[in-house]
């Protein structure tokens, strides 16, 4: 217990990174993530099809393989960032296309006669799809999101493998430095972890009641 | 694991005399160590009592043991003996720690501490085709020469008092220490000492990661989890330089030729010994010696010229081995 209790600032510093990363990716993924849905929805084929390419070949990659293109292969191309950025970029790459398929079955179970009706009012797609469907879609997939964004908190840890000192990866230097309280160590970590995974699932239910008080 | 070693140490008595062609079968077929057979340990006894029997005579020539390959002679009993009588021995080694011990696209290990273990190996006997080397990881090294699984280790194994509790160790026969590999341009950084503000490669979690951080606590440092990573970022310009045992520098070097050298003195001291059963001075003594000639016959120089010399082509004089009484 005293590992943990008396590296309290270590812990923080590694709190920290990993709520970054997670704030960070999350922001980005749901931007692109719902951009990418948006392409996957469209009445263009390249755009679609380009859509469909991007969700099938990273949605079917191990992550830890998504980080290492970007920590090894971008810098033999001359794209040098911090350590950090990169493993901000493999998780904004990997739950881009999660999040999109979150979305995209959203805007699936939105009613077809929703955008027929748009349509007929004349609505172009851009607007039917921004003032219409997305936001009905968005109210049925807060949960799936919430699920996606959990995964990303814990995925979060294989950056501790790729150059940034985050939970996962103080843990392991603590538990190296301090071999008889292995366990204790291990457990504040899960301990952290939870605290966020928990915080976000507790935002998401509060969330999801708020949308579907909402009368239609 | 705990459960394994309990076990083991209750064994240890009998265990002491099984003979090496069941440990030999155990660790190819890779299982767990089961209940020794009854007609094992019937035999055991019997291989018990017959050496004692023969010490008792005071007849430590054994001139009645069957006429080996070799003119040398061991004291009946005695684990040579017993090695030398089987004509097969089972050695544990790294298989992924290039230029000590590296399994190769044959399948077979290859690299200093296979060297080193067939120097002794040949002292004992025993043709190289009846030697058999299984893998042995850091974590596994105890376990394995507590439960007679293998005969000897050479596997980058550093001597340290906590492992001397429960294994004894031959040699050193080759002294490693944490030092520094840098760009082969690199001309900033020349020991630990000019790393301030550079940035540090080594490995999450790992004593040498642990021990830069008071060696040099202004540079940067840079963790991943393995330290064919910290090559890659060092080629790519990502860090500066990269720590750990030289041992370890010296097979990234040579995966990569001509991209890094190391640089500065080493700044701990790590010596790698030849790991056996805990208690028997006998075979530790016999290893010593071997050891010893082959310093000065050229044996010692022929192993580190094939493997280590490659990237390294100046041989450090070789360490003097530790007769250390336990």
């Amino acid at each position: 217990m005293d590992a943990v209790l008396d590296n309290l600032d270590i812990f923080r510093e590694g709190f920290i990174q990993t709520l970054r990363l997670s704030l960070f990716a999350a922001v980005a993924a749901l931007i692109l993530g719902t951009a990418l849905a948006a392409m996957r929805v469209s009445p263009v084929p390249p755009l679609r099809w380009a859509g469909t390419a991007y969700v099938e070949t990273v949605r079917n990659t191990p992550l830890t393989i998504v980080f290492f293109f970007v920590v090894f292969v971008l810098p033999q191309v001359d794209i040098v960032f911090s350590y950090f950025t990169f493993a901000v970029m493999a998780l904004t790459i990997y739950h881009t296309a999660l999040v999109c398929e979150a979305v995209r079955s959203g805007v699936n179970g939105v009613d077809a006669g929703q955008a027929e009706a748009a349509r007929a009012l004349g609505l172009t797609f851009s607007q039917t799809l921004r003032l219409v469907v997305l936001p009905q879609a968005f109210r049925n997939v807060v949960q799936p999101l919430g699920s996606v964004g959990s995964a990303l908190i814990r995925n979060t840890s294989i950056a501790a493998a790729f150059g940034v000192q985050e939970l996962t990866g103080i843990s392991q230097r603590l538990t190296t430095a301090n071999p008889g309280d292995v366990i204790a160590v291990l457990l504040a970590g899960i301990v952290c972890y939870l605290v966020l995974t928990l915080s976000l699932a507790w935002a998401v239910g509060l969330t999801e009641r708020r949308l579907t008080r909402t009368p239609r | 694991m705990r459960m394994s070693l309990t076990r083991s140490k209750r064994r240890t008595a009998p265990t002491d005399a099984i003979d090496t062609t069941e440990s030999t079968t155990r660790a190819a077929a890779g299982s767990r160590p089961r209940r020794p057979l009854r007609g094992a340990a019937l035999l055991l006894a019997a291989a018990l009592a017959g050496s004692l029997a023969l010490a008792a005579c005071g007849d430590d020539d054994s001139s009645d043991e069957p006429a080996a390959a070799t003119a040398t002679t061991f004291p009946a009993g005695s684990t040579m003996a017993k090695l030398q009588a089987a004509g097969t021995i089972t050695v544990g080694t790294k298989f992924d720690q290039p230029l000590f011990g590296l399994k190769n696209l044959r399948g077979e290990p290859e690299g200093f501490d296979v060297e080193i273990a067939k120097i002794i190996t040949d002292a004992l006997g025993i043709p190289a085709d009846k030697v058999k080397f299984v893998e042995t990881v850091s974590a596994n090294r105890e376990p394995f020469i507590e439960q007679h699984r293998v005969d000897l280790v050479v596997a980058t194994y550093t001597i340290n008092d906590k492992r001397k509790q429960v294994v004894d160790f031959a040699g050193p026969y080759y002294v490693a220490g944490q030092t520094l590999m840098v760009r082969a341009g690199e001309t900033a950084i020349t020991g630990k000492d000019t790393l301030a503000g550079k940035k540090v490669c080594s490995v999450s979690g790992s004593t040498p990661a642990e021990r830069i951080r008071t060696e040099a606590p202004d540079a940067e440092l840079t963790l991943f989890d393995v330290y064919s990573k910290c090559a890659e970022a060092l080629k790519a310009g990502q860090v500066d330089a990269v720590t750990t045992d030289n041992a370890i520098l010296l097979g990234l070097m040579n995966s990569d030729p001509g991209a890094f050298k190391l640089v500065g003195e080493p700044f701990s001291t790590e010596p790698y010994g030849i790991g056996l059963a805990k208690g028997d001075d006998q075979f530790r003594a016999f290893i010593n010696d071997t050891l010893t000639a082959a310093y000065t016959d050229g044996r010692y120089e022929a192993a580190y010229k094939d493997t280590i010399g490659k990237v390294e082509p100046d041989m450090p004089t070789p360490p003097v081995v530790d007769r250390y009484t336990s």
